[in-house]
C-alpha cells in the first residue's frame, strides 16, 4: 500500500485518509461491544478455567489444571482412581442429540412454511412474515411455562385426551427429552424461517416449472432442484438454529426438570450450587469448542456438495 | 409432412382471478396443430398467446374446454405426465448443474439408462454444436450459447412437441437471426411440432408453416405467412403484419369468386368475395408495396399530393394525401427506371395491382 501511495495525488491521499478514518469511526462502537461483552469476558473464563475453586464460589488465584481435569474424568473419592467421566458426556451427547433433532424438526416445519410465504403474492408476505415474528413479543420464560402448562400431566393437552376418553392415565410428556425437544423447536423455528424465506425469495420458480416440464413429480423437483439452490439458506438456518439449541438453558431448565441436563444447565449447575468455578469455565469454553468444530464440519460439507451460490 | 392432428384445443378458456378481478386470458380458442409442423401464436403482450402455451404444457389448467394431444385429452395430466417440453423466455437453466447435466435432466427424471442419457446428451450437444462446452457451468456460458442448451435440453427426451415462448427475444439482431435459422432447421431435422410464441412477426414470417394471430384473447385468423400477410381476414391482423393502408370503398358488386369496389375516387377496382351486403362501405387494405406511382393521374386508381418522402436505402416511402383526405402510403423500390424523385408537394397517381385489394371482415 505504501508503494501505491507514492503514485497518488495530494487529493487522492487526503481523501483516502479521510474515507480510513470514517471507517474507523463506523466501527468503533461494534468493537468497543464486542472487546467488553464477547473477547474480554470470554479470556475471563479462559483465565479462570486454569484457577482453583474458592470456598464458597469465586476463584482462588492457584494454577490449577483440575477444571479442564474434571470435564472429561473423575477421581474416586475413595482410591483416587481416575474414570470417564460418564455423567458429563451423556450430558455432552444429550446436548448434541437435542440440538440436532431440534435444528432438524426446524427445518422439517420451517420449510413448508418458508415456501408458503415464498409463494405467496409480494404485497402479503410482509404479513405473514410478520405473524412469524409474534412469538419474539413475549418474554422467552413466560413461553417455556406456556408449553409446560401445555404439557404437565394436568395440562391443557392431557385433560383433554382424558375428557375425551381416549387416554385413563395422563402421559408424562413433561421433564422429558420429548418435552426439551417441543420448547426449543418452538423458541428457535423462526430463526430457521427467516433465513429459509430470505433464500426461497429468490429462488427462480421458472426453474421449478423446468423441472416440472422435465418430467420431475413433485418429490423429485423438490429434491434435485428446491433444494440444492436453497441449500445456503438451509445452511444459515441450521447454524442459527443449532448454536442456540446447544447452549439452551431457560428450556431444559423449565421443561427437562432437574434430571434432563443439557450443556448449559451443566455449566449454570457449576457456578451456583456446585461452586466449582473453574470446572464451569472449563465447560464453557468446551462448548464453545463443539460449536466451531460442529460449524466447520457443517459448512465444509455443504460447500462440498452444494453450490456457490451468487 | 404428415397431416394428422397434433395439439388440438376445443373452446378453451382461462380466466384468471375470481369476481370483480377476473381476467379473461383465454377466449373460447379452438385450433388445431398439426404433426411436425412450426406453428406460431403471434399477437402483442397480454393476447393470450403464453397461457394458451401454459395450458399446452400444464402449468395452467383450462378453466373450460378440453386440449388434446393426438386425439387424447391431456387437460388433466400434470407436466411432468405430458410428452410436451418447453423452451423458456429466460431459459431457466438449471444453475447449479452443467451444460450436460442440464440436457440430460429430463431423461434422467425419466429414469432413462445412465449410458443412453450419454449418448443423447452428446447427440444433443451436436445438434446445437456445443461439444466443446460439455462441463461448463451455466453462468459461464453466453446467452446465445444458454438458448441453445435450452433447447437441447427440451430435445433430449424427444418429446412429441415442443414449446418455445419467446425464446428469441433476449438475444441481440444478429443472433437472433442465426437462431431463427437454426430452429428452423433444429424442426426439420427433429420432426417435431414447434410451437413457437412471438410478438415479432418478421421472426413468425419467416419460420412458420402456419401462424395463428391473436388479440383479446382470441385466435383472429390462422393460415400461412403467405396468407396471413397477403389476405388478412380484419384490421388488427393486416395493422400487426407488416405496414399497410387502410381505405374504405363501396361494394358494388359481389358474387361467390369475386366481387368490384368502388373506390373514393370514383374508379372500380376488383376483389376476393365479400360478405358485406351490397352498396355497403367495406374497409380495405392495400399493401405500401402494391402500389406504383404515376405522373398520369387521371389514368391511375387514386389520386392525392405527395406531404413526406423517407428514404430508406433499398426503398422509398412516399407518404400521400388522397383527395379523398384519406392517407395512404406507397412503398417504391429504389432499383429498376421506374421514375421515383417524386417532391412533397407534387400531384400523382397511384396505381393498384391487380388482387392487391383486401376486404377486411370489420
Amino acid at each position: 500500500m505504501s508503494g501505491d501511495k507514492s503514485l497518488l495525488s495530494k487529493p487522492e491521499q487526503a481523501a483516502r485518509l479521510q474515507e480510513t478514518k470514517r471507517n474507523l469511526l463506523l466501527c468503533t462502537p461494534a468493537l468497543i461491544v464486542l472487546l467488553f461483552a464477547a473477547s474480554g469476558p470470554l479470556l475471563v473464563m479462559l483465565f479462570y478455567s486454569f484457577l482453583t475453586p474458592g470456598d464458597y464460589g469465586g476463584v482462588k488465584y492457584q494454577l490449577s489444571f483440575d477444571g479442564w481435569f474434571n470435564v472429561f474424568l473423575v477421581r474416586d473419592i475413595f482410591d483416587d482412581v481416575l474414570s470417564i467421566a460418564d455423567a458429563h458426556l451423556s450430558i455432552f451427547w444429550r446436548s448434541i442429540r437435542l440440538s440436532i433433532m431440534t435444528t432438524v424438526a426446524c427445518i422439517l416445519f420451517g420449510f413448508p412454511t418458508a415456501y408458503f410465504i415464498a409463494t405467496r403474492p409480494r404485497q402479503n408476505r410482509n404479513f405473514w412474515l410478520f405473524l412469524v415474528t409474534i412469538p419474539f413479543w413475549t418474554n422467552l420464560l413466560i413461553r417455556t411455562f406456556a408449553i409446560l402448562e401445555m404439557v404437565r400431566n394436568h395440562g391443557v393437552v392431557n385433560n383433554l385426551l382424558m375428557d375425551m376418553g381416549l387416554i385413563q392415565e395422563p402421559i408424562q410428556m413433561l421433564y422429558t427429552d420429548f418435552a426439551i425437544l417441543l420448547g426449543m423447536t418452538y423458541v428457535y423455528l423462526p430463526l430457521m424461517i427467516l433465513p429459509l424465506y430470505a433464500s426461497m425469495e429468490k429462488l427462480d420458480f421458472s426453474l421449478v416449472e423446468a423441472a416440472y416440464d422435465l418430467y420431475a413429480t413433485r418429490i423429485r423437483v423438490l429434491r434435485k432442484v428446491i433444494i440444492p439452490l436453497i441449500k445456503p439458506g438451509i445452511v444459515a438456518g441450521s447454524i442459527l438454529v443449532f448454536i442456540p439449541s446447544l447452549g439452551a438453558f431457560v428450556t431444559p431448565r423449565v421443561l427437562g426438570g432437574g434430571k434432563n441436563l443439557m450443556l448449559g444447565n451443566l455449566i449454570e449447575l457449576q457456578f451456583d450450587q456446585g461452586q466449582n468455578w473453574p470446572l464451569g469455565a472449563a465447560l464453557s469454553i468446551t462448548l464453545l469448542f463443539i460449536v466451531m468444530v460442529a460449524l466447520l464440519l457443517y459448512v465444509k460439507n455443504a460447500q462440498r456438495s452444494g453450490i456457490q451460490h451468487d | 409432412m404428415s397431416h394428422s392432428v397434433s395439439i388440438q384445443a376445443n373452446q378453451v378458456s382461462k380466466i384468471f382471478g375470481h369476481d370483480k378481478d377476473e381476467v379473461v386470458a383465454l377466449d373460447s380458442v379452438s385450433v388445431e396443430i398439426l404433426e411436425n409442423e412450426f406453428f406460431t401464436l403471434l399477437g402483442p403482450s397480454g393476447c393470450g398467446k403464453t397461457t394458451l402455451l401454459r395450458l399446452i404444457a400444464g402449468f395452467e389448467h383450462p378453466s373450460s374446454g378440453d386440449i388434446l394431444l393426438n386425439g387424447e385429452s391431456i387437460s388433466a395430466l400434470p407436466p411432468f405426465k405430458r410428452p410436451v417440453n418447453t423452451v423458456f423466455q429466460n431459459y431457466a437453466l438449471f444453475p447449479h448443474m452443467t451444460v450436460a447435466e442440464n440436457i440430460g435432466f429430463g431423461l434422467s427424471m425419466q429414469d432413462k439408462p445412465s449410458d443412453e442419457i450419454d449418448a443423447t446428451v452428446s447427440e444433443m450437444l451436436a445438434l446445437v454444436q456445443m461439444e466443446a462446452l460439455r462441463d461448463r457451468r451455466t453462468d459461464q456460458i453466453s446467452g446465445g450459447q444458454q438458448q441453445r442448451v435450452a433447447l437441447a435440453r427440451a430435445l433430449a427426451p424427444h418429446p412429441r412437441v415442443l414449446l418455445l415462448d419467446e425464446p428469441l427475444s433476449a438475444l441481440d439482431y444478429k443472433l437472433r437471426k442465426g437462431m431463427q435459422i437454426e430452429l428452423k432447421r433444429l424442426q426439420l431435422e427433429t420432426g417435431i411440432t414447434f410451437i413457437f410464441v412471438t410478438h415479432d412477426q418478421e421472426e413468425a414470417l419467416t419460420m412458420s408453416d402456419r401462424i395463428a394471430v391473436m388479440n383479446k384473447g382470441q385466435i383472429l385468423q390462422v393460415g400461412s405467412p403467405h396468407d396471413i400477410y397477403d389476405r388478412p381476414s380484419e384490421r388488427f391482423v393486416a395493422d400487426f403484419i407488416g405496414d399497410t393502408n387502410f381505405l374504405t370503398a363501396e361494394l358494388i358488386d359481389s358474387n361467390a369468386d369475386s366481387s368490384v369496389l368502388k373506390l373514393s375516387s370514383g374508379k372500380t377496382l376488383s376483389s376476393g368475395p365479400s360478405q358485406s351486403a351490397l352498396n355497403s362501405m367495406v374497409n380495405i387494405t392495400i399493401r405500401p408495396e402494391q402500389a406504383s406511382l404515376t405522373d398520369d393521374a387521371d389514368l391511375a386508381d387514386l389520386r392525392g399530393t405527395v406531404t413526406n418522402v423517407l428514404y430508406s436505402g433499398t426503398d422509398s416511402q412516399f407518404h400521400i394525401k388522397l383527395d379523398s383526405d384519406e392517407d395512404f402510403v406507397a412503398k417504391v423500390q429504389n432499383s429498376g427506371s421506374s421514375r421515383r424523385d417524386w417532391q412533397a408537394g407534387q400531384t400523382l397517381g397511384i396505381k393498384i395491382q391487380p388482387g392487391a385489394v383486401q376486404i377486411l371482415r370489420d
